[in-house]
């Protein structure tokens, strides 16, 4: 853990304990289990979006995605008649292929990775309200998948297994970014691609799996959104959260510009932003002042990082300097010593 | 060539009253004096050569002259008013410019644009247009001064690296500059375009312009220079005349000890071909096929002007570029070579001319940029072993003699050389059978680079086939067993041991024939 992790996660803590002693309600189990429902389900999104962030990208498609694929996969599930252990791979996999187009458009075709996923953006968006004619997708009355309930809202002792598949994933995703060759290669790239691409790395197959990544966690977290949400109705859900995704990643020690951030600091990034929605509800501010509140937070945790860095640097400085003066004055001090012992002699 | 007339040609005028006088001048860090007490006059009209290694105090001085750091003691007279430092706007209103080594132009404006940037003549009335008309005529004679013959609408990313310079110094022509500083300006410029170059200087000269000019290439210098200065850990070790300028002095009062004189290099034979680019066409000149043998255990010069197709042959040899026909063979066979990666695989490494670009990660430790070509086999089921890391990076550390505090230090607080030395670590550590230098010692100190060469040395003496692009007469001549001399996207001709020249490579390089 780094010290911005640690800084996130005493912040997480100290707002915490602020908010519950406003309002108690906070430490509710019913409240720390819907909370960590979100975190997990919020959790995933953000990590694949930090795959894609560490190398310098982004994705901006993921909000509609979380739609179309919900919709797709409650469209199967209930209407199609598919089995749901059909349904899941088969979503998952086009979450991973619209993932791999993104990546070759970007690595092959060389475009921008903000145009690309901000086309993907609207026409996700427009296929998922297309796929239903603007209607809900929902279960039908009585319709029950109690496996996948089971698994995908379902708790254990307590713990909603969201959350258990984020610190799966989390654990997963913190050995391949932090310990493989493959996350080294992410690094490297985010840092300085055509570096890379010098050292006889294939860039571009390893930027298409970031975004393959991405598009696969995509995918599983629009499953969990579908079956906690139960209904879909296209034009609304899951709006805004690549945002969400890309502002965890922020809060967490992600650069924009690629090579920084790590897995802690996502899902700390992802805690705290649940957190502060929690605060939002729990301390009776008006929730249109949600989105509000998120962007002051982010914007002064960015400040304050900045400024931290400033400060550190300053101060790296005015010691080097302190201990060339303490060095001098040391030897100013011996030659002193050593002439007066020969002016005595 | 004959260089006794060549700098005899415009003879030094002699004013009596110097245009610039420090006297003391002296700069402290925390923990180290970057300049020591600098006395010196400048005389308009004069060429002071301003030499000395990396870190004796050239860009403190700079500067301090250009208003951006203060000295801690010492007075500047500046055109007869005494100061004690300078600001940025004295700086440039007493008409003190400087044409940098790393250009400052904007490539997405064209040239008029930058000439007057910030300066730029105005329309009447309320909105602050900018009178195009007028901007043109006054950049067009500051052009035809410089000598340039493009116009004042040529985008400037459409120019060479020399005209950028022309550019620049038409910029500190149009501040009225009576004293340009040239900061390496010949480190991107070979042969020809540095000709061009020095001559500009000899015509500000007979404006009566003064021009510090610092260069690590020593004959330009001493081509150039009526006086010069050398430092040496922020002092002034010697003042050179103009007669008494030579490479040598130069060289002994830099590194303060006298080099041994160059010996011939013993006759070797080098094996068999390592690398054969056969019919070899690049994007540069798809039209020009080029064909070249790289043997190993030898080290074969790549000379030529800018822009004759010898990066762009590396790059193509590498797999940075594809190949638009032709046929690379290794060992007799012939190879596909798609990618860096290809090129890698098979033990064809290449060293490239942009460092912080291509060499290395800045930002990463010295030990993951050591690694970073050669990870999988450093690795245990896809997991980088740290430990094993290390070692391979200590090991190289060690063996190369890069100066820092340990593997794990950012590799971008490392001087050039050290840098450079990184990315020849990143490639010992595998097992080279060719290696490619694009220009190997650009922006490195005298120090460093005679590592280099003996690294370069030891790597060929081992049985390394190395290729070595470089715009450095010197280092060309001083360095390769045969040299391969580029102009216009073909090979104009090989020189061997006993032809080697310095007269030979630049009439090849400037596509003329060998007599």
């Amino acid at each position: 853990m780094t010290k911005k992790d640690l800084g996130l996660l005493l912040l997480i803590i100290v707002v915490g304990i602020v908010v519950a002693i406003i309002n108690p309600r906070f430490l509710l189990p019913i409240n720390l289990a819907n909370t960590s429902n979100l975190i997990g389900l919020f959790g995933i999104l953000s990590i694949g979006q930090a795959f894609v962030i560490i190398t310098g990208g982004i994705e901006l498609s993921v909000g509609s995605l979380v739609a179309l694929l919900g919709v797709l996969f409650i469209d199967f599930i209930a209407v199609q008649d598919m089995s749901w252990t059909l349904a899941l791979p088969l979503i998952l996999a086009l979450g991973a292929v619209i993932g791999a187009i993104h990546g070759w458009l970007i690595t092959r075709l060389n475009l921008q990775p903000f145009v690309v996923t901000l086309c993907g953006l609207l026409i996700y968006r427009g296929a998922a309200r297309f796929y239903t004619a603007d209607g809900t997708a929902g279960f039908a009355f009585g319709q029950n998948f109690p496996e996948l309930e089971f698994l995908t809202a379902g708790r254990f002792y307590g713990v909603p297994n969201t959350f258990i598949a984020l610190v799966v994933i989390a654990v997963v995703m913190w050995v391949v970014l932090h310990r493989s060759v493959f996350g080294r290669y992410l690094y490297a790239i985010g840092k300085n691609e055509e570096a890379a691409r010098y050292s006889g790395i294939r860039t571009s197959r390893m930027i298409m799996a970031a975004y393959v990544i991405c598009g696969l966690l995509t995918a599983l977290s629009a499953i969990y959104f579908a079956m906690y949400t139960r209904s879909i109705s296209p034009a609304s859900h899951g709006q805004f959260y690549e945002l969400y995704a890309i502002a965890a990643a922020v809060l967490g020690g992600f650069s924009l510009r690629g090579g920084e951030g790590s897995i802690i600091g996502v899902v700390l990034g992802t805690i705290l932003l649940q957190e502060l929605q929690n605060l939002v509800n729990l301390l009776g501010i008006p929730s249109s002042l949600n989105f509000a509140v998120m962007g002051g937070v982010i914007l002064i945790g960015v400040l304050i990082d900045q400024q931290w860095h400033a400060i550190r640097a300053q101060r790296r400085l005015v010691s080097a300097a302190k201990q060339t003066e303490t060095r001098v004055q040391g030897e100013a001090k011996t030659t002193a010593i050593a002439s007066q012992e020969s002016a005595s002699h | 060539m004959d260089r006794s007339a060549n700098k005899h040609d415009i003879p030094p005028p002699l004013p009596e009253k110097p245009f610039l006088t420090l006297s003391g001048v002296g700069k402290t860090y925390p923990g180290v004096v970057a300049l020591d007490g600098l006395s010196i006059d400048i005389f308009p009209g004069e060429v002071i050569g301003l030499v000395g290694e990396n870190g004796a105090g050239k860009s403190t001085l700079m500067k301090i002259l250009g208003g951006v750091i203060a000295p801690d003691r010492g007075t500047m007279l500046l055109d007869g008013v005494e100061r004690h430092s300078l600001s940025v706007e004295t700086s440039i209103a007493s008409g003190i410019a400087f044409v940098h080594q790393e250009l400052n132009l904007f490539e997405n404006l064209d040239v008029a644009a930058n000439v007057f940037l910030g300066r730029e003549p105005l329309k009447a009335g309320p909105f602050r247009l900018v009178d195009r008309n007028r901007l043109r005529d006054m950049v067009k004679p500051l052009l035809k001064r410089v000598g340039a013959h493009f116009t004042p609408d040529t985008p400037v990313a459409s120019l060479s690296l020399a005209e950028q310079q022309m550019v620049e110094i038409a910029k500190a022509l149009s501040i009225n500059a009576r004293l340009v500083i040239f900061d390496e300006p010949t480190s991107s410029l070979p042969l020809a375009e540095t000709e061009r170059l020095l001559s500009i200087i000899n015509l500000l000269k007979a404006d009566g312009i003064s021009v510090i000019f610092i260069s690590h290439r020593l004959h330009e210098v001493e081509r150039v220079a009526d006086r010069v200065i050398v430092l040496r850990d922020g002092m002034l070790v010697g003042t050179l005349a103009r007669a008494d300028i030579g490479h040598d002095q130069m060289v002994k009062l830099m590194i303060g000890r006298v080099l041994a004189a160059r010996t011939a290099k013993p006759r070797r034979s080098p094996g068999s071909v390592a690398l054969k680019a056969s019919m070899v066409r690049t994007g540069a000149y798809p039209g020009r096929p080029v064909d070249l043998e790289i043997r190993y255990g030898e080290i074969l010069g790549l000379a030529g002007l800018v822009g004759s197709g010898r990066t762009e042959l590396a790059r193509v040899l590498f797999g940075i570029d594809r190949s638009y026909g032709g046929a690379v063979l290794q060992d007799d066979k012939e190879i596909a070579i798609n990618s860096a990666r290809d090129a890698v695989k098979k033990g064809i490494f290449l060293v490239p001319e942009d460092r912080k670009r291509n060499g290395i990660l800045l930002d990463l430790p010295i030990a993951a940029n050591i690694t970073l070509a050669n990870l999988p086999a450093l690795a245990t089921n896809f997991m980088v072993s740290t430990d094993r890391e290390r070692a391979t990076a200590d090991k190289q550390r060690a063996r190369l003699g890069i100066k820092a505090p340990s593997v794990s230090t950012r590799t971008g607080t490392l001087s050039g050389g050290n840098q450079q030395k990184v990315v020849l670590a990143k490639w010992l550590s595998m097992s080279p059978k060719v290696m490619i230098f694009d220009e190997p010692t650009r922006g490195i100190d005298i120090g460093a680079k005679n590592e280099i060469y003996g690294l370069m040395r030891a790597l060929a003496d081992a049985g390394v086939a190395i290729l070595m692009i470089s715009s450095d007469m010197e280092e060309v001549i001083g360095v390769s067993d045969r040299i391969a001399v580029m102009h216009e996207g073909q090979i104009a001709g090989i020189l061997d041991d006993q032809e080697i020249s310095q007269e030979s490579v630049l009439l090849l390089a400037v596509g003329k024939r060998l007599k």
